[in-house]
């Protein structure tokens, strides 16, 4: 299961006068089992990338293709795409519409004509995945709170068990124990299910630690496409397009340039902690 | 598609019409409305045609984006022109089968509803598209005043029309959103009988009602944080002001409808 992007460019409302580019010659390729960020400033284009995955959009010009297959040519073929690739979108527990929890996270897989057995296993497995406890399941979604209703969201999501789950700031709104706690849910299902993981998100410190490999656009352009270590150095150009790099950066940044011998591309605060008492120690 | 909808849009040029009063374009709309049930012959649909036509390319709004907002009325269209095609009674019989009569007379009847109803569209669309929301509302508040002395809440009226014009575009743009997230999830629209599509509506009828109330119940407390107490003694930033512009629109107006009136 993979995801190739080829020359894709998007305008919305082309000949009126509230055109807008939001993608412009944006090109890559998502290979399977991949944990992806994408990474922009607000209105970077984003979330008009990730409607391109499965089709809810299509492209002005240019080419998605899922393993090997025009999504855009086939419409026939849309449905099966769209159950591959899972798609959580901003503030998905708007979404939720049914009178029990249970029956809500049943809707996609019902929608995909599944047996009963069936269904029932996959809203089990999801529900149990995202850490819903079961004597939740037939009350309200309505009752939940924020976070649980986020949480019930992605399990309908997770339910149509697709190949690659494209998520768009998951973790917004949520506070710092609800934001760690979903990060670890998915770091599983990407170990556990060798679940592809495309994650949009603001969050530089979350995206150092849990990506393989950052995608940065800024102004519907791909400026960056490597890996976070790589991303990360770019502190002026970063800081140019409206993205803050995480924190230690500058810390390193700063020592550095005090004369510590430590490597550039340090990423987390454990890294640095690791790497400054060696130095420390290496110094005497 | 849900973007087609173009009622209640605000269509952003630099053009006379939208450099007129707010009040003159609301009293002029409402005289064109007029004049199009005062009209009896034929020919004078012709000349509202041309007038409209005239005022269109004034707006520089592209003809192509009006008509698109005609899309959502196709069904009432096709629906009046049937019911009165076949319904109608008159002397002059085309065909004759089961309970239905054709007639010439149906057949003028039909085309002339529809003319008034696609010209009503056109034309009072024409308003909006040309006025800011803001200017709008400034514009019914100010016009409805003198009847606050017969206890009409003019200013209550202006700010819910105000109000539920903000919210259409982001209505729109909210059930565009659930209907994505459900589409993701496998949800079909386009296809099955009309009971499955209804069905299909649930999964965005909800979260859609349940996004409206929580706005308001949001927008009601944003408001009364700021001290909102209705319109007693409030000023307001721009005041309107007749210009000469205006004044050669009334004449343009009373012209216009003093012809239709002739007619």
């Amino acid at each position: 299961m993979s995801i190739e992007i080829r020359s894709l460019t998007h305008i919305y409302g082309l000949g009126q006068p509230f055109e807008k580019t939001a993608l412009e010659n944006i090109n890559f390729h998502i290979n399977k089992g991949e944990f992806v960020g994408i990474i922009g400033h607000t209105g970077s284009g984003k979330s008009t990338l990730i409607q391109m995955f499965n089709g809810l959009l299509q492209p002005t010009q240019g080419n998605i293709f899922v393993d090997g297959v025009d999504i855009n040519l086939d419409i026939e073929n849309k449905k099966e795409v769209r159950r591959k690739i899972g798609i959580v979108f901003q503030y998905p527990e708007y979404q939720l519409f049914e009178m029990t929890i249970y029956k809500d996270v049943a809707y996609g897989p019902t929608n995909l004509g599944l047996s009963e057995e069936e269904i029932n296993e996959r809203v089990t497995r999801s529900l149990t995945l995202m850490g819903m406890d079961e004597s939740l399941w037939e009350k309200s979604p309505f009752e939940l709170s924020g976070g649980q209703k986020r949480r019930v969201a992605i399990a309908g999501v997770i339910a149509m068990q697709p190949d690659i789950l494209v998520l768009d700031e998951p973790t917004a709104g949520l506070d710092p124990k609800g934001r760690e706690e979903l990060f670890n849910q998915l770091k599983d299902m990407h170990k556990l299910l060798n679940m592809t993981i495309i994650l949009v998100s603001h969050s530089m410190e979350d995206m150092a630690r849990h990506a393989d490999r950052l995608l940065v656009l800024a102004k519907g352009r791909l400026i960056y496409d490597n890996t976070p270590r790589e991303v990360f150095k770019h502190i002026e150009e970063l800081e140019k397009i409206g993205l803050a790099p995480p924190q230690i950066k500058y810390i390193v940044r700063e020592l550095r340039q005090r004369g510590f011998d430590i490597r550039e591309d340090i990423l987390t605060v454990e890294e640095a902690a690791c790497q400054i008492a060696r130095y420390l120690k290496g110094g005497k | 598609m849900i973007r087609d909808i173009t009622i209640g849009q605000y269509y952003p040029v630099d053009s006379i019409l939208h450099r007129l009063d707010p009040r003159t374009k609301i009293i002029a709309v409402f005289a064109y409305i007029t004049s199009l049930f005062l009209i009896k012959a034929f020919y004078g649909y012709g000349v509202v045609i041309l007038a409209l036509g005239i005022v269109i390319k004034l707006s520089k709004v592209p003809i192509q984006f009006m008509l698109k907002g005609l899309k959502s009325i196709v069904f009432i269209l096709i629906f009046t022109v049937s019911i009165n095609v076949l319904f109608s009674t008159g002397e002059m019989v085309l065909v004759k089968f089961w309970v239905f009569t054709i007639t010439v007379e149906g057949i003028v009847l039909a085309i002339k509803m529809a003319l008034r109803l696609v010209l009503l569209i056109l034309g009072s669309s024409l308003l909006t598209l040309t006025t800011s929301p803001i200017q709008l509302t400034d514009g019914i508040e100010i016009l409805l005043n003198p009847f606050t002395k017969i206890g009409v809440p003019a200013h209550e009226i202006a700010m819910m029309m105000s109000i539920a014009l903000r919210f259409i575009p982001i209505l729109l743009e909210e059930t565009d959103k659930i209907m994505k997230a459900q589409t993701a999830r496998g949800a079909d629209f386009e296809s099955g009988s009309i009971i499955q599509r209804a069905k299909a509506m649930v999964p965005i009828m909800v979260p859609l009602f349940v996004s409206a109330f929580r706005r308001a119940d949001e927008l009601a407390m944003a408001m009364e944080a700021r001290c909102y107490r209705g319109g007693a003694g409030r000023s307001r930033m721009n005041s309107l002001k007749y210009q000469t512009r205006d004044n050669i629109a009334f004449v343009v107006i009373i012209l216009f409808i003093a012809f239709c009136i002739w007619i």
